[in-house]
């Protein structure tokens, strides 16, 4: 059993905190998802799971055992980094072979192994090869092989795919989860692409400045963004942001338009709050060209201003109480600039945060 | 149009100076002394360059052990000093990679035995090393580890010995500044990777560090193999290849044939048989150089 178990973490470099008491708990062969923009601290609270980072306060925890002051070697984890970090003087089989080695397995047995990690990678033709005699998927792909071989308790992967082009990074996503489901374990994995955070998470872990702004499932983080920094950090293109006021039960916008207050959040607010609505690109579209037609909604007429076809959906660039608001238009229609026309807010699927604190207004 | 005016010409008369002086400084001394090795060429007798005697020089260094004892004690000599070099230089480069502060000041001291003539160093070290007066001596004796003077200088293997410490102390810093740039360019993913893959700490310098450094480990071999291997003055002050020829070594035999003997034509055969030596080590180091380099480079 490998749960892993942060309790009030904290780092500092010198006088300098770099992350402020972070309290999580990974659960046995979930596949967690740190992500944050970049500087946000997930490199250095996982490298402090890895025991590469001296932990300056609080308590991590890897199954039973309380791991602060253990070296990475007895922490039984392997771990992808961004670069690789092959080793440049062996070849991919010693590569793949070295922690065993170390371990004091058995010759036979590291070759098998080894034999068995290079098939499922794909890497049995390579064998022979040197890290510099190899592609950036390659050396990719190595690295995975050389974390899997252990067969460790939990991996840690610290970007491993920011290094590839679009295409390979794809591929090596889906593999990555394929792996996952194949050899079940507990996985720790830190991003800046939130793409990679929604595809491969069982939970995401949103962080920002040292500090966990919101932990969920994709879908929780999506649908339920606990800030207005969860809400444009999650989902591309982001959502939009527009400052209003509660008044009379509705939601006054800068230029005093107003939408009702979406039904479900009516609770939590109160009149004269200073909020920002929030709502996804994906919800404002023209009518008769969104993605749901019905539930609760508002009409507004706008102007787009730029149209960005995709071939089955649009992405129009439009505006509103004086702020650039964008919208999707779904179906094969193209929009010509300066065309105006009536937009259908999905009011059920928009946010509102509080201006001040930038949280949600739903008390949760 | 004569033909130092037509523009194929130009290149020619251009390099024409350069080629010159390369000839005079180099090509005809090699030459020369290529072929006085061939002849019976004595200093004090001038027409004796004319006496062509064949292979005979290279046939009598050959089955001769006065050559062949000093050519056995340089590559001796060699292999000590380079291994016990590197080593020291290992652990002042990792010791120095390992200090925060005061990192460029002991860097810079590091350096200073290099600075000084080797002349010097052998003078240093011949003080150091005297039996009546030398301070190793007296203080072994104050600390009461011998009771009588130990003849550093006068016994064959002591002797020997004491050469062999004032080289290492003059030229272990270009183990340790080569060594020490290896550390500072090595990168730090794969010492992290060994960690996690199950390494203690001497483990990952066996295994990452180690191979790493090699490759720089051969540059300084290569270097300072040409140099021990033609190693003269330090000897020469110290010893004069003393006593009875116990630390004779390659060059100072040569000198010692051509200048106190005369023999030109027979020093200048034994410093061809010994310049092959040189040319062996240093080939040696730069093949295992090249073929480190070829996993080292753009492997990341
Ligand atoms: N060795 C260090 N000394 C001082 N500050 C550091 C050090 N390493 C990282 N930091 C700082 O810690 C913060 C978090 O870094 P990191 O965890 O690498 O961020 P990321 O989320 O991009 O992985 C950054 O602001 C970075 O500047
Ligand atoms: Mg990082």
């Amino acid at each position: 059993m490998a749960e892993i178990t942060l309790e009030k973490v904290v780092k500092k470099y010198g006088a300098v905190n770099v992350v402020h008491g972070i309290d999580l708990t990974i659960a046995h062969e979930e596949f967690v998802v740190l992500v944050g923009p970049s500087g946000c601290g997930k490199s250095t609270t996982l490298r402090m799971i890895a025991g590469l980072e001296d932990i300056s306060g609080g308590i991590v925890r890897i199954g039973e055992r309380v791991v602060n002051d253990l070296p990475p070697r007895k922490r039984n984890i392997s771990m992808v980094f961004q670069n690789y970090a092959l080793y440049p003087h062996m070849n991919v089989r010693e590569n793949l072979g070295f922690g065993l080695k170390i371990a004091g397995e058995a010759p036979d047995s590291i070759t098998k192994r080894v034999d068995e990690a290079a098939d499922i990678l794909g890497l049995t033709p390579l064998l022979d090869r040197t890290p510099a005699e190899l592609s950036g998927g390659q050396r990719q792909r190595v690295a995975m092989g050389r974390a899997i071989v252990r067969r460790p308790e939990v991996f840690l992967f610290d970007e491993p795919l920011s290094n590839l082009d679009a295409k390979l990074r794809g591929q090596m996503r889906a593999e990555i989860k394929k792996l996952h489901q194949k050899v079940r374990t507990t996985v720790v994995y830190v991003t800046h692409d939130q793409v990679e955070a929604m595809t491969l998470a069982d939970r995401i872990v949103v962080m920002k400045d040292g500090r966990i702004e919101q932990v969920g499932t994709p879908m929780e983080v999506f649908n339920h963004p606990r800030s207005t920094f969860v809400a444009t950090f999650i989902g591309s293109p982001p959502m939009n942001l527009l400052p209003a006021t509660i008044d009379g039960g509705a939601v006054r916008l800068a230029d005093g338009t107003v939408v009702p207050v979406p039904e479900r959040l009516r609770a939590f607010t109160r009149d004269g709050q200073k909020v920002t609505l929030g709502i996804r690109p994906d919800d404002i579209s023209p009518v008769g060209h969104g993605l749901s037609q019905d539930g609760p909604g508002a009409e507004v007429g706008m102007v787009a201003e730029l149209a960005e076809p995709l071939g089955m959906e649009s992405l129009i660039y439009t505006r509103l109480a004086g702020q650039e608001v964008l919208a999707k238009l779904y179906g094969p229609r193209i929009v010509q600039p300066g065309e105006a026309l009536i937009f259908r807010m999905a009011l059920d699927r928009a946010h509102l945060f509080d201006a001040e604190t930038g949280l949600s207004v739903r008390a949760d | 149009m004569p033909f130092w005016r037509r523009e194929s010409a130009t290149p020619f008369l251009l390099l024409t100076p350069a080629m010159l002086t390369m000839a005079f400084v180099v090509v005809f001394p090699l030459v020369f002394s290529m072929y006085t090795s061939f002849t019976g060429f004595r200093l004090t007798k001038p027409a004796s360059l004319y006496d062509w005697v064949g292979f005979r020089n290279y046939a009598r260094i050959l089955s001769d052990p006065e050559f062949w004892i000093p050519f056995g004690r340089t590559v001796l000599f060699l292999t000590v000093v380079l291994n016990v070099e590197f080593l020291l230089g290992l652990g002042i480069a990792l010791l120095i990679n390992r200090i925060t502060w005061g990192q460029r000041t002991l860097r810079t001291i590091m350096m200073f035995p290099m600075m000084f003539s080797p002349i010097l160093v052998g003078f240093m070290f011949k003080f150091l090393f005297n039996d009546n007066i030398g301070i190793v001596n007296n203080a072994l004796q104050s600390l009461g580890l011998s009771d009588g003077a130990i003849p550093w200088l006068v016994d064959g293997k002591l002797a020997f010995f004491s050469i062999a410490i004032a080289e290492v102390w003059m030229s272990t810093s270009v183990f340790a500044i080569l060594l020490l740039a290896g550390l500072f360019a090595m990168p730090r993913d794969p010492l992290e990777a060994a960690k996690v893959d199950g390494c203690n700490a001497w483990q990952t310098f066996r295994h990452i560090t180690l191979p790493f450094l090699m490759p720089f480990a051969y540059i300084a071999m290569a270097i300072r193999s040409l140099d021990v291997a033609r190693a003269y003055d330090i000897v020469t002050v110290m010893t004069d290849g003393g006593p009875a020829g116990r630390t004779e070594i390659l060059w100072t035999l040569i000198g010692r044939v051509g200048y106190d003997n005369s023999r030109m034509g027979m020093a200048n055969a034994m410093a061809y048989v010994s310049t092959i030596l040189s040319i062996l080590f240093t080939w040696y180091f730069y093949r295992k150089l090249v073929a480190a380099r070829r996993y080292m480079g753009g492997a990341q």
